[in-house]
């Protein structure tokens, strides 16, 4: 095995270590932190099944991101959708039989990659374009939509510019999912692009990337406002209930 | 007291988000709680010698004890979507009163002691220190911020900046650093019983005066009762409806709708405020003590019902935490939702046909309706969701002939704050609490010049008070403010139905 082989292999597995294990965590550690009052937004839904849908539509059409501004809701909810696809697209290569959806949904991966990068391109404008946002952007804000659009850019440029040896790719994928190492392919931007996605997984848990599992939690979102019909008490709180 | 000068801002035709202006207010801040007012409520009486330690430990008890601020300090993206959504950054331009650049004064400082990458990449995530120029830009900014949560609808994870101000607060006093006006005020609620420090018998005597002028406009022997056993509704209202001007009007109102209804009713001197600051300055225990008067002036009168007067964050309260704090409502008439808000009542009897009205005497007014924030946002009445919106609006409606609402982007769950909500009504304050009016008294002003609008009616106490300070900066006349009951004052027919 080259050397080569060793640290992209060691590299994702480090990578797929820190997402999950440092995703766990953090769920966790939200799910722990009790949630003592009623604070959900309302106008909120008075069931368990209207916060359910109210949760749906906030993850599949932001809803609260369409009510608040058009532009960024555009390439906001453009670049999630994308890459929703773009990511269903690479199933096949974790797959020895591939599911019929993923072969089915490949020809619009393929257009979901530029309209991802074209939609990452649009908040980043904006960074730069809107007052506001210039003002409250930080460098790492930056550098994740550069990450983004370079794991976006490299990956058109494997489809549409110089073809890399997508078998082999396939080969070493599996063999990681089957700890039977095959060696990665020397193709320098192939090299990059799975570079990138493997830092994309090690910071997701220490980035405010962590909004993907965050929204679940969100107590203005996922109460139901029955406050008067039932009685909500946390641990802590009730606590205070014994003592007096 | 004297606050320095500034300049009202101009009211425009139609909404401008306003440009960047770093620093516009940093020059704001409230008095600062004196020793007596802070140890009176178990606060320290000056910032501690080792309070950056105290305040790091406090950030981290919080952070365990409250799922929404350790969320929200995490899911932040700067996405931008509540940056023009503040009523004091559209009327101040201070970027640093944007919702998403308030919520960072506390990220930057959560993320150099609570995470990975702030601790060891602090300028890549902007953490930083908490040094005495953060905690001064904290007290400056986490007191310019009325817990009104209308960033909290427009943001697409929920983040409720109330949520990050309440904690903030919560630090800073335990540190040390607390809110006068705030603290001094759950002082008095303490000691005396209410937010206006009004002893038990002038409020007898207050209430005294009323039987007698309403009889002097009725003729007819309207009480207000004080401290009645056996009532069946114990009415909780802020204490402003005893002696402020409009609020007293609506006192009447509640009056003269538990008289038309034949609904017997008491006040409580135990617990003659509906108000709690305790929420303001985010502490839970203080919340839950100013609460606990309520249970036990209803147990102590032996109430059927609770009903609570026009209070916007004191509904808040009342309606999603008293059965959480004060809970369960088991000694209660089960057939009324317990609390029940005073517009509930009204509405209700209205739907069934048990009161009257002439709405021509209320001709002599064009009304509009503002939504106050906590109870747009925060809490609900009726069955349905949005029944807050609904309810009060079918009151006047029923009692008056001529309504326009406000731009429907400034009503329901957009509704502007008044500028002086979340433990801002301070002089202190002046200069945010017009610039935060901007807002609202622009949509105001639009339904003036189209429809001829000439009261704005509100179920506030802060609100009522807030625009009867701030409308004549805008050049509109202090008496275009009242409440809802006050409008059903006017025009319920008594005795002669």
């Amino acid at each position: 095995m080259t050397l080569l082989t060793i640290f992209y292999t060691v590299l994702f597995y480090f990578a797929t270590g820190v997402f999950a294990i440092g995703l766990v965590l953090k769920i966790r550690s939200y799910a722990r932190a009790p949630a003592p009052l009623k604070i959900a937004t309302t106008p909120a839904p008075v069931t368990n099944t209207g916060v359910g849908l109210r949760m749906a539509r906030e993850v599949v059409f932001f809803e609260s991101l369409f009510k608040s501004s058009k532009w960024t809701w555009v390439f906001g909810w453009t670049f999630h959708f994308a890459l929703l696809l773009v990511v269903l697209r690479h199933l096949r290569y974790f797959q020895e039989t591939v599911w019929l959806p993923v072969v089915l949904i490949q020809p619009f991966g393929t257009y979901a990659g530029f309209a991802l990068v074209a939609a990452l391109g649009g908040l980043w404008a904006r960074r730069w374009l809107v007052d506001r946002v210039r003002y409250i952007s930080t460098p790492s804000d930056h550098l994740m939509l550069a990450l983004l659009i370079s794991i976006g850019l490299t990956g058109l440029a494997m489809r549409f510019v110089a073809h890399t040896d997508i078998v082999a790719v396939k080969v070493f994928m599996l063999g990681l999912m089957r700890f039977d190492w095959q060696p990665v392919p020397a193709d320098p931007v192939l090299l990059v692009h799975l570079a990138l996605v493997a830092g994309l997984m090690i910071v997701f848990p220490i980035s405010k990337l962590l909004h993907a599992p965050g929204l679940f939690f969100s107590p203005t979102r996922n109460q139901a406002d029955n406050a008067r019909e039932v009685r909500h008490v946390s641990a802590w709180a009730a606590a205070l209930d014994k003592r007096s | 007291m004297a606050t320095a000068a500034f300049d009202t801002p101009k009211l425009k035709s139609y909404p401008v988000s306003p440009l960047v202006q770093v620093g516009a207010m940093s020059h704001l801040k409230p008095f600062v709680a004196n020793a007596p007012i802070q140890t009176a409520l178990g606060f320290p009486g000056e910032l501690v010698d080792d309070w950056q330690d105290k305040a790091i430990a406090k950030m981290g008890e919080l952070l365990g004890k409250y799922r929404s601020l350790q969320v929200y300090m995490d899911a932040c993206v700067h996405c931008g979507a509540c940056s023009d959504k503040c009523h004091y950054f559209l009327g101040t331009g201070d970027p640093k009163n944007m919702p998403v650049a308030r919520q960072d004064l506390m990220r930057k400082v959560y993320r150099r002691y609570f995470t990975f990458a702030g601790k060891h990449f602090p300028r890549l995530v902007g953490a930083v220190d908490l040094t005495r120029e953060v905690l001064d830009e904290w007290y400056s900014y986490f007191n310019q911020c009325s817990e009104c949560r209308r960033c909290s609808v427009f943001c697409p994870y929920g983040i409720d900046t109330a949520e990050v101000t309440m904690a903030a607060r919560e630090i800073m006093a335990s540190v040390g650093m607390g809110q006068k006006y705030s603290n001094e005020i759950i002082g008095k609620v303490h000691r005396i019983g209410n937010n206006l420090g009004i002893p038990g018998p002038a409020l007898e005597n207050t209430l005294e005066g009323l039987e007698e002028d309403t009889k002097d406009d009725t003729g007819l022997d309207i009480k207000f009762p004080l401290n009645v056993k056996g009532a069946e509704v114990l009415l909780i209202t802020p204490s402003a409806d005893f002696f402020s001007e409009p609020h007293v009007e609506s006192l009447i109102g509640y009056a003269k709708v538990f008289h038309a209804a034949g609904i017997s009713w008491t006040l409580s001197s135990h617990a003659s405020e509906a108000g709690n600051f305790g929420m303001f300055i985010g502490n839970y225990e203080q919340m839950r003590n100013i609460s606990m008067r309520v249970r036990e002036a209803a147990l102590e009168l032996g109430v059927k019902r609770i009903v609570v007067g026009e209070c916007g964050h004191a509904w808040r309260v009342a309606y999603s935490f008293w059965n959480t704090l004060i809970g369960p409502f088991d000694y209660l008439d089960p057939r009324y939702p317990v609390p029940q808000h005073i517009c509930e009542v009204t509405d209700d009897l209205i739907q069934r046909g048990a009161l009257s009205f002439d709405k021509d005497a209320n001709d002599d007014r064009i009304i509009t309706f503002h939504d106050s924030c906590n109870v747009a946002r925060a809490s609900r009445m009726g069955n349905m969701p949005g029944g807050q919106f609904v309810i009060p609006r079918r009151i006047i409606t029923s009692v008056a002939n001529h309504f326009h609402d406000m731009a429907p982007q400034t009503i329901h769950e957009g509704t502007f704050c008044c500028g002086g909500g979340g433990g801002l009504l301070t002089d202190d304050l002046m200069e945010l609490r017009v610039k935060g009016a901007l807002p609202r008294v622009e949509a105001l002003k639009n339904v003036v010049d189209d429809h001829g609008v000439n009261f704005m009616a509100t179920i506030c106490a802060i609100c009522k008070a807030q625009f009867t300070k701030v409308l004549p900066y805008y050049g509109f006349n202090m008496s275009m403010v009242g409440g809802v009951h006050q409008l059903v004052s006017k025009a319920i027919r008594l005795g002669d139905k």
